[in-house]
């Protein structure tokens, strides 16, 4: 009897985790149909023809297949200078802040010096500071400096390294046991031989993760250049995209084809770097 | 061999502090400078700019002649007189509706996707896209789904007998649809958060629910809900400061508005700056904001020893 109770609660067990299990794909599939009809809506109008995107009922597949909207985002707007200036800007910045910013993080982490809690605790406060309050500020020092209109202020700040940066790779190596430090000292390292040697590889994953952060943010970033600058020339990426608006308004056609090709590399950034990104996020402090 | 050794040591030990003091200083001196470049970065690109923005609160300033002072009188504008700064605040609290929503919807799908399931790196990818994409392609295509004639949206409520608003120019749809699109978008950081925390949750507790006999809800509400409870506290904090400083997606989308019904305070201070070049009063505008973000972040915190479990 008791036996016969208990294959019943087994065999509920199971069909409820089917159950469960249906239910949760089709609750997956619908929520991610959700998520990416947008975008595939986004190809399809991208290969339309300026007046079949008003057709009612809307077609998803294009009657008339205008893969020419894709030659003249690059003929009648520069989509191109604007990625060649998107991309000098932020690989330059996205490597030097790395350095800058895992060195402090090793320093934070496993040296001792006298202050060292307190300017690190000044540094995080800069997170919590709403970053518009500086913005004016910036804005004058960055003018009367003659940056205006340059990459100058896009670039130089992120070269001394980011407080988030810092916090995220700080937690990072905070996980790394100081022993390894210290037979390094033993064997006459130097403290900067230690992370070059030692820590940087260690932490590889919490610094390609940080990386890609970086890369994503200044590709996406709209609000800098918008501030910073002007002359059409230096335009990036995303202020060309927000351009096609003004000039070309009645043409969604090419406004599409531009934004599918500015997502081209991200999207394959986020492929090859899904993984490394997921584990970096779960090995740092994040994970509670 | 023996006395040998013993000699070393006599010789080593008077010398040791000695040693031992220059290696700290060393030791002082590169930690120093690892940490001079972030630092210098802080005080050069934050805590000048922030100074000197307290100052500028308390000026009439635009930018190319210089500030004359004028005492409270931009707070006074600010908080007395300005009914536009009240409806952008007012604004701003209503677009962060969207944030218990999207920590809510987000914690659905990763534990959906906590599951042993197929395709789990294809729904990951559909979930995550918004958050890969840029701001500006994001905000185009929703300004279009949300057209009132042509949009994906109103056809699609259409096709099931409903007449859809004119969304982004309705005073009354403009802010739920912007607040649509903002949980839309943030899904895919709350959602891997999530999938990182319960990843991590210790198996263990479950299985002793499970010989306890409790049944799904109860392992959901009292293991789940405060394993998990610190990262629910970093999305609350993190999306509170960012949609209380959310204004890109609303100068694309919907240009504040129709009639300022989607101007959040940081487009208005924007404006103000950069538009009427009204350099003290945004700068008054920042710290104001600033100073109700850092009211409402202390509040988190206070409140958070009462549900969040380290």
């Amino acid at each position: 009897m008791a036996q016969k109770v208990e294959v019943t609660w087994y065999q509920n067990r199971q069909k409820r985790a089917v159950i469960k299990r249906v239910f949760s794909y089709i609750f997956l599939t619908i929520g991610a149909a959700i998520m990416a009809l947008p975008f595939l809506w986004m190809v399809s109008t991208s290969l339309k023809s300026p007046g079949a995107i008003f057709t009612i009922p809307p077609e998803f597949i294009p009657r008339e297949w205008r893969w020419d909207n894709y030659v003249r985002v690059f003929t009648d707007a520069d989509l191109l200078l604007g990625f060649k200036n998107t991309l000098m800007i932020i690989i330059p910045t996205t490597i030097v802040g790395l350095f800058t910013s895992s060195l402090a993080a090793f320093a934070f982490a496993k040296m001792r010096f006298p202050g060292r809690d307190m300017l690190f605790f000044a540094l995080i406060a800069t997170m919590m500071l709403p970053g518009i309050v500086t913005l004016v500020p910036q804005f004058i020092i960055f003018r009367d400096l003659g940056w205006l209109d340059t990459f100058k202020p896009l670039m130089i700040p992120g070269m001394f390294g980011a407080a988030m940066a810092v916090f995220f790779l700080r937690q990072f190596f905070m996980t790394i046991p100081s022993d390894l430090i210290d037979a390094a000292k033993i064997d006459g390292l130097s403290y900067f031989g230690i992370f070059l040697k030692i820590m940087a590889p260690l932490a590889k994953p919490a610094i390609v993760t940080q990386g890609i952060l970086g890369l994503l943010a200044g590709y996406n970033d709209f609000m800098g250049p918008l501030i910073y600058l002007n002359s059409p020339e230096n335009f990036t990426l995303q202020l060309v995209l927000a351009s096609f608006r003004g000039y070309y308004t009645s043409e969604w056609t090419l406004i599409m084809a531009g934004s599918v090709l500015a997502l081209i590399p991200t999207l394959l950034a986020f492929f090859f770097a899904q993984k490394q990104l997921i584990e970096g996020i779960t090995m740092t402090g994040l994970k509670g | 061999m023996k006395p040998e050794i013993s000699t070393e040591t006599k010789v080593q030990s008077p010398k040791k502090p000695l040693r031992k003091r220059f290696n700290i200083k060393e030791e002082y001196l590169w930690g120093y400078l690892f940490v001079l470049p972030p630092i210098l970065g802080f005080m050069l690109f934050a805590f000048l700019p922030m100074l000197f923005s307290i100052y500028v609160s308390f000026t009439a300033f635009d930018l190319y002649n210089p500030a004359v002072f004028n005492g409270l009188d931009n707070y006074k504008r600010l908080l007395f007189e300005d009914d536009l700064f009240r409806k952008t605040i007012i604004n701003t609290f209503y677009a962060a509706l969207g944030i218990p929503l999207s920590i809510v919807l987000s914690l659905i799908i990763a534990m959906a996707l906590n599951q042993k399931i197929k395709g789990l790196s294809f729904f990951r990818t559909a979930f995550f896209l918004p958050t890969v994409c840029s701001i500006v392609a994001l905000t185009l295509l929703w300004r279009w789904i949300f057209n009132s004639d042509f949009g994906l949206l109103n056809i699609m409520l259409g096709s099931i007998g409903i007449d859809g608003p004119a969304w982004l120019s309705s005073e009354t749809w403009a802010m739920p649809a912007m607040i649509i699109q903002g949980v839309w978008s943030g899904l895919g950081m709350g959602m891997i958060l999530y999938l990182a925390a319960l990843q991590s949750v210790n198996p263990a507790l479950y299985e002793a629910a499970d010989i306890d006999g409790a049944n799904g809800w109860n392992k959901f509400r009292y293991i789940t809900i405060p394993s998990i409870s610190p990262t629910t506290f970093f999305l609350l904090i993190t999306s509170t400061i960012t949609a209380l400083q959310d204004f890109q997606r609303f100068m694309i989308m919907t240009e504040g508005g129709p009639n300022y019904a989607t101007t959040t305070v940081v487009y208005y201070l924007f404006l103000n700056a950069f538009r009427y070049m009204e350099m003290g009063y945004a700068s008054a505008m920042a710290w104001v904001l600033g100073l109700i973000i850092l009211v409402i972040t202390i509040i988190n915190f206070k409140l958070s020893k009462r549900w969040v479990h380290y």
